[in-house]
């Protein structure tokens, strides 16, 4: 009997089995909600890409949280994705007429290259650590930015035209798939909630059974203890890499789900901000937390949009929030107060 | 004799201009339980880096099963087979007991990150015998009881226990254990003393131990080599070490 | 000769940088942190001598002054009011309340300023020097920047090794507790350190400013980030290794947008850091770290 509960509600399977419960629990109230009364645009706007903010947290949280290693450049994973795919949309747009059939494609296109960039950046992740590595994954957001930025792309009845750093891309009665500084425009919105929901399931599923595989014991094994770890015959850097190329392939899928939720999308929205967004959604969740990610990606990511009526103040109280919740939560005083109250809770159980 | 598991020739290292062990030469044979002794700061635990290629040798040579280790990495000398523990602990602190031990067994049971992902049979078979196996390790260090806790927050004792658990996970024919009786009461280390030689006879491997408890190496070391300023001062049974002058000497200071 | 006039304001621009990048390099030396909110004070400095000059009339040196006095004294606060209560936190909680006085900074400033660019006034001053037939020229501006930065590396120098607060401040960077033990008040010292690394930013606010002369409350995030390259690059904690890192990255960043492309300079100069870190994983002058098994 205490097996079956074990499997059942033991440590990691109940945190998989509320993670999963919780995000097709929303899902059904905010679909049953659409469809009896109408929500306001501002809410129904935020769907997307608080979906996609989701997903890239769980991401950076497995390298962050599980392989313990800090990465400023996130969103450069997220660009990669987002424009491989808008490119991958807009040239299968005449082929692939079905908009779910092309979104999976251009999805899964938007993954396959990032997680190549993710194997590319971890020749780095193996011979550095700590803010060393931190420095160059900034480092690389910066650069994938800055190339984005550069690159044009168009296609018309004769092929691709590619240009770089200036724009001499031509076309006869073509389409620009991406203009430099402008990025990507007029892009086909096929993106939408319900698919931000499956690719959350997808990403939850795919975490969760890494972390509970031999695989997900040497992430975190590498990250406790790396002497030890080799001791026992744990390949650290293999370890890392791994890590590192699903964590960027989520991200991409993440940063394709993004870009075809709107019409432009410019390559400035991956900054350096960004990653640093993501990074704050993954510590205020906590470190290898999932459910936590999930909940603090939706409370930050809404909190500033709900905000916007106190328009220039709402930046100015995120920044108190950011503050005043890492004072609070690494405050001894708040800790022995919080110790206490659950002392009283659990006397009175007791009695 | 049977056959030597570890042969130790001229091993040397050189810190800067500093030799912290020099000119060693040592054999732990199959099934045998060896004591490696000496005053502090004798060498003792560099031999151990040196053997599981933590740290380059200078010069000499260790075989393993008659074959050389000594330009390996660590992660390989493991795989050839040699498992070790920590004079200050080293676990993985934030995951599980039992997934500690399962961590040792990553080697030996091989399903690919694509079968993690779809939850194959063949991972989920692996999975099953790791559990099993891990398991079995947990309650011969009498661990089976804590398997879900955290590591840290384990007492002493039990994860000094635990050390040797997740070394002998990687199914070594040697295993290294360093201090393993430190900061265990009287009893704990009786305990541990039976312990030891049950896992030497259960999983027919051998050992080779540092430690400063005298009645512990005595009691269950069948050959005793003693350091002293990184190089060897003596070899023997326990009762020849025992009655040897220079050993005495080395110990109690001139 | 265009060539050398490249290079003469690449220096200037890397003296900048190698400024800012001390505040970031002691900082993480003393207090093993990120002050990601480094690049802000640079920003308050700027509209802290623009106000000063501009609307108060104050002189020029005044100005200055006034700029390094309202930052050393930011740079006090935050220390004390956000980071203190953090010293024992995980570096990534501290990384963040970082990044969060950095945005509280930015917005205020956005808030109290207005987010329109101002222009900087000439404060400091005008004209060029001329050589060989006025074939190279020079603005006395560079001349001062580079000049401003050596005297600065030299004074900073001499106060860490021969000073008293210099030699705690080692101290606690090496050990705080035994620091502590050794009767140095660890908590003054990294006031201290703050105090003066924002100093340093308030300077490098107004010669970064007179060089580029808008002001604009993001103003700091760009050289922010690039100074904190460099001061990586050089190895962190290393203050030679803050001012070698600094003007490599002005010169490297000033070269490629002359003789490769404007555009891609940033991706050029993050490329070139990359591979410096593939060689020397700790950056130039960084040291290697021992773990005892």
């Amino acid at each position: 009997m205490k097996g079956i509960m074990n499997t059942l509600f033991g440590k990691k399977n109940r945190s998989r089995t509320i993670s999963f419960s919780l995000v097709i629990l929303v899902y059904i109230v905010i679909e049953i909600l659409m469809h009896a009364i109408r929500m306001p645009r501002l809410f129904t706007s935020l769907l997307v890409p608080v979906c996609c903010y989701i997903i890239v947290a769980l991401a950076l949280n497995l390298v962050v949280g599980f392989s313990g290693e800090l990465s400023l450049g996130h969103a450069g994973f997220m660009a990669i994705g987002a424009f491989t795919a808008v490119a991958v949309s807009g040239l299968s747009a005449s082929a692939v007429p079905n908009g779910m059939l092309r979104l999976f494609l251009s999805v899964v296109a938007g993954c396959i290259v990032s997680g190549l960039f993710g194997l590319l950046i971890s020749v780095p992740v193996l011979k550095l650590s700590g803010d060393y590595l931190a420095i160059v994954t900034l480092a690389f957001g910066q650069i994938i930015k800055s190339l984005i930025n550069n690159m044009f792309l168009g296609f018309d009845k004769n092929g691709l035209h590619f240009s770089f750093v200036t724009n001499e891309v031509s076309l006869e009665n073509g389409k620009m798939l991406l203009s430099g500084p402008m990025g990507a425009t007029d892009t086909a919105k096929i993106s939408n909630f319900t698919t931000g929901i499956i690719l959350i399931l997808i990403t939850l599923f795919i975490i969760y059974s890494l972390i509970n595989s031999k695989y997900g014991r040497t992430i975190m094994a590498a990250r406790d203890n790396r002497i030890a770890a080799e001791s026992i015959g744990v390949d650290i850097s293999r370890t890392k890499t791994l890590a590192f190329v699903i964590s960027a392939a989520l991200a991409g899928m993440a940063g394709a789900l993004y870009a075809l939720n709107y019409s432009t999308l410019q390559p400035s929205k991956f900054d350096f901000n960004t990653s640093i967004l993501i990074l704050v959604y993954v510590v205020f969740g906590g470190l290898g937390n999932i459910n936590g990610t999930i909940i603090s990606t939706t409370l930050l990511y809404v909190l500033p949009e709900m905000l916007r009526s106190l328009q220039d103040y709402r930046m100015l109280i995120y920044a108190v929030v950011l503050i005043v919740v890492m004072q609070l939560t690494n405050s001894s005083r708040i800790r022995r107060f919080a110790d206490r109250i659950t002392d009283l809770f659990r006397k009175k159980g007791e009695e | 004799m049977a056959n030597p598991v570890l042969e130790v020739k001229n091993l040397g290292i050189d810190f800067g201009g500093l030799t912290a062990v020099n000119n060693l030469n040592m054999e732990v044979y199959e099934g045998e339980i060896v004591g490696l002794i000496g005053p502090n700061g004798a060498g003792k635990t560099t031999v151990f880096n040196l053997l599981t290629k933590v740290y380059d040798p200078s010069r000499g040579s260790i075989l393993l099963d008659g074959k050389d280790i000594a330009r390996m990495t660590t992660v390989d000398v493991n795989k050839a087979g040699i498992a070790r523990t920590f004079q200050n602990i080293r676990l993985f602190g934030k995951i599980s007991v039992i997934d500690n031990v399962k961590t040792g067994m990553n080697n030996h049971h091989a399903y690919s990150v694509a079968d993690a992902i779809f939850h194959t049979k063949k991972r989920n078979e692996s999975e099953k015998r790791i559990t099993e196996k891990a398991e079995e390790l947990l309650k011969i260090f009498n661990l089976y009881d804590s398997r879900d806790i955290e590591a840290d927050s384990l007492p002493y004792g039990a994860q000094r226990r635990l050390e040797i658990a997740r070394a002998l996970a990687t199914e070594p024919k040697l295993l290294l254990l360093d201090e393993p009786a430190a900061g265990m009461n009287p009893q704990e280390t009786d305990e541990l003393m039976n312990t030891i030689r049950f896992v030497r006879d259960k999983f027919a491997i051998s050992i080779l131990l540092i430690e400063h408890d005298m009645s512990l190496v005595m009691n269950i070391c069948e050959r005793i080599y003693v350091l002293n300023y990184g190089t060897l001062l003596a070899k023997g049974s326990p009762d020849e070490i025992k009655n040897n002058e220079k050993v005495i000497k080395a110990y109690l200071g001139d | 000769m265009t060539f050398l006039t490249y290079l003469i304001s690449g220096l200037a621009l890397g003296s900048v940088y190698a400024i800012i990048a001390l505040g970031y390099t002691m900082v993480y030396g003393i207090a093993k942190m990120l002050n990601f909110a480094h690049g802000d004070i640079i920003m308050v400095g700027g509209y802290a001598a623009f106000f000063a000059f501009n609307k108060f009339g104050l002189s020029p040196v005044v100005s200055i002054l006034a700029s390094i006095l309202v930052c050393t004294l930011l740079g006090v606060i935050i220390e004390r009011l956000a980071y203190k209560p953090l010293r024992q936190a995980s570096s990534l909680s501290v990384l963040i309340t970082a990044i969060g006085v950095s945005y509280f900074l930015q917005n205020g400033s956005q808030l109290i300023f207005g987010s329109d660019t101002k222009i900087f006034p000439a404060m400091l001053m005008e004209g060029s020097l001329k050589l060989f037939d006025g074939r190279l020229m020079i603005s006395y501006l560079t001349l001062f920047t580079i000049f401003t930065c050596v005297v600065i590396m030299t004074v900073l120098t001499l106060f860490i090794n021969k000073t008293k607060i210099g030699k705690a401040m080692r101290a606690c960077a090496e050990d705080k507790g035994a620091a502590q033990l050794m009767g140095i008040n660890v908590d003054t010292t990294i006031s201290i350190t703050f105090a003066i690394g924002s100093g340093l930013a308030a300077v490098a606010a107004i010669l970064l400013c007179s060089t580029y002369p808008s002001l604009s409350p993001t103003l700091g995030s760009m050289p922010g980030i690039k100074a904190f390259t460099a001061a990586v690059f050089g190895g962190i904690g290393s203050i030679p290794g803050a001012l070698l890192g600094g003007l490599l990255l002005g010169i490297i960043e000033n070269l490629t947008k002359a003789y490769i492309s404007t555009q891609l300079s940033d991706a050029i100069v993050f490329t070139v850091l990359i591979i410096v870190l593939l060689i020397k994983p700790t950056g130039l002058l960084g040291k290697k770290e021992n773990v005892k098994v």
